[in-house]
């Protein structure tokens, strides 16, 4: 039985351990000591000058501006997603009696809802950008249909409204997700507690404030590192959808579009290596507090 | 992690929703908010599957109409003429060959982690659970340095190499889960009866492990025909562009041309296949990536 134990396991796990290391491990190795390097990507001739790249991260007010809007996104879009998210879902068991396993064709809805999760952020960037288009596009075509004409804006080019629009489109493409992640909760919730609560003559918002959301913590919580993650992404539809991309003077600019202009564009490969390193922090932040409250959130229950 | 997978079978085996007394008075608007999201949801989508059969000057004039006579010219266009034909050929390739190679070495270091005890093997697993919690965005410049200098720059099997290489670590870590909690004696049994380490992992475990391959292989396809960031730094080459890519590519250019209706079509032929999958198998794909986000 144990011939060949050692050749197997070898077999196993050394062609998938170099694909990590030379794609996935070197690479974020690599980025932390290049953002300490001036590097414009000429090999061999990166210099070496310490936190300066992060002194001028700083003073660069487009990187700021970029920051503004990752923290506006990780703060608006989980909490509006989660807000309409829990709504629906706890719509669709609020119809049938005892507060659970509702209404009829809430399996359609569900189905319907969750479509645009698996669609490509790029195609639905490029659809909602025919959504947004002032001239022809479904959104102003509808508030002209209904007499709205004086609502009507051109919605990606003003900076006041861009990142809102921005934020609609992360909003649209991920509530279905949720839904159907919540829905799942309460499944599993057992039907008695409902019962319990129809019996002690609790209406709905109160049974959802009491029974419902104190029993789905786990699921919410893990919805808001989800959506705090894809927040501080927002790349792809920022970079297909708005305009310049990074739209009117930086009002969706994000720290990937950045990061990937710096690099890619302009060649400065150590500075934008610097932007990486602050997202990184960034996102490590995000799931330290995550899993701290969470933490919290088990002993309570408990 | 176990809790991953009660889930997804709560999911997967929940039962036809049981229809009992509703309090009308409840009904109504519980139905209206839900239909209102329903069609905020598709009339974009519909919108658009519309517009691919119009003329430009319909689309242009008249957002709202449907078709005087539907324009199939517009898809052979967006098919041939844009390359979006093109595109969804390479997506395929690459796609393909990276969910086949991801797969395989998932589930190999998944089995290899869970079921043997050996020296480090903790220093492993960690080694990739870690590579999840970091941003892409982080690795990107090196990354393309590596691939540049390895000559993998623009080719299929660079992108395919990649790809993988950034979905094996949640595949491990998914599957190593699920092999833990097969039992052991179907393996014991393979051994006395003179199978060798592979066998027992193709002919005996693989099989058994089926539906944890099954919901994370929904979810890595998905993944990986979605992506866009990854091909936008390591695929310059326009002729090998992957569908995301190139649709964004045109959606620029086409810009200036105003070809409205051809672009409308190519963003209809983005969205069917994934339509097509999800009506055949919607159950599995919202069971596999609801449990895959529920780590």
């Amino acid at each position: 039985m144990r011939h060949g134990r050692w050749r197997f396991l070898a077999g196993a796990l050394v062609p998938a351990l170099v694909l990590h290391a030379v794609f996935v491990l070197s690479p974020y190795a690599q980025a932390f000591y290049l953002s300490l390097t001036d590097w414009t990507g000429v090999a061999g001739e990166a210099r070496f000058v310490g936190a300066g790249n992060y002194a001028r991260l700083g003073g660069d007010s487009l990187f700021l501006h970029a920051v503004r809007n990752n923290a506006v996104m990780l703060v608006v879009v989980p909490l509006v997603t989660i807000g309409i998210g829990l709504f629906l879902a706890s719509m669709m068991h609020l119809g049938g009696r005892g507060g659970r396993r509702g209404i009829a064709g809430s399996g359609a809805y569900q189905i319907v809802y969750f479509f645009p999760q698996l669609l490509s952020l790029v195609v639905i960037a490029v659809l909602w950008g025919f959504v947004y288009n002032p001239n022809n596009g479904l959104l102003n075509g509808a508030l002209r249909s209904v007499g709205l004409e004086g609502l009507t804006r051109s919605w990606l080019a003003s900076p006041s409204l861009a990142l809102i629009a921005v934020m609609a489109v992360l909003v649209w493409s991920s509530v279905g997700f949720y839904v159907v992640l919540f829905s799942a909760a309460i499944d599993s919730i057992p039907r008695e507690l409902f019962e319990a609560a129809l019996l002690d003559g609790a209406g709905g918002w109160a049974t959802f404030r009491t029974v419902t959301f104190p029993l789905m913590r786990e699921s919410v919580h893990v919805a808001f590192v989800y959506l705090g993650i894809a927040a501080l992404d927002a790349f792809a539809v920022v970079q297909v959808m708005t305009v310049g991309p990074g739209g009117p003077d930086g009002a969706t600019e994000v720290i990937g579009l950045s990061l990937y202009r710096n690099a890619f564009q302009y060649g400065k490969f150590g500075y934008a290596s610097a932007m990486g390193v602050a997202l990184f922090f960034a996102t490590l932040t995000l799931a330290v507090l995550a899993l701290r409250s969470g933490r919290k959130e088990r002993l309570e229950l408990a | 992690m176990t809790v991953t997978r009660e889930r997804a079978a709560a999911v997967a085996a929940r039962p036809a929703p049981v229809r009992r007394g509703r309090r009308p008075g409840t009904a109504f608007p519980v139905h209206l908010a839900m239909l209102a999201w329903a069609v905020v949801t598709a009339l974009p989508l519909l919108w658009a599957v519309v517009s691919s059969f119009k003329t430009d000057d319909e689309i242009l004039n008249e957002p709202w109409s449907l078709p005087a006579t539907p324009q199939f010219d517009n898809w052979s266009r967006a098919w041939t003429q844009a390359s979006i034909g093109r595109y969804f050929l390479n997506s395929v390739v690459v796609v393909g060959g990276a969910l086949v190679l991801t797969m395989l070495l998932g589930s190999l270091v998944a089995y290899a982690l869970a079921r043997y005890e050996f020296r480090g093997n903790r220093f492993i697993y960690y080694t990739f659970v870690a590579a999840m919690f970091f941003p892409v965005f982080l690795a990107l410049v090196p990354l393309f340095f590596v691939v540049q200098q390895l000559g993998l720059l623009g080719t299929y099997h660079g992108l395919i190499l990649v790809y993988a290489a950034y979905a094996v670590p949640f595949t491990v870590f998914f599957l190593h889960a699920f092999f833990r909690t097969l039992p052991g004696e179907v393996a014991e049994a393979a051994f006395i009866d003179g199978c060798s380490h592979g066998g027992v992992f193709f002919r005996v475990m693989l099989p058994m492990a089926r539906p944890g391959l099954v919901a994370v292989g929904i979810f890595n396809f998905l993944g990986l025909w979605n992506q866009y960031l990854l091909p936008l730094v390591l695929n310059p080459d326009p002729d090998r562009y992957v569908l995301a890519q190139g649709l964004a590519a045109l959606s620029v250019s086409q810009g200036y041309r105003s070809d409205w209706s051809g672009l409308f079509a190519g963003l209809t032929i983005a969205m069917l296949p994934v339509l097509v999958a999800y009506v055949a198998f919607q159950r599995h794909i919202r069971a596999g990536m609801t449990a895959g986000a529920v780590k």
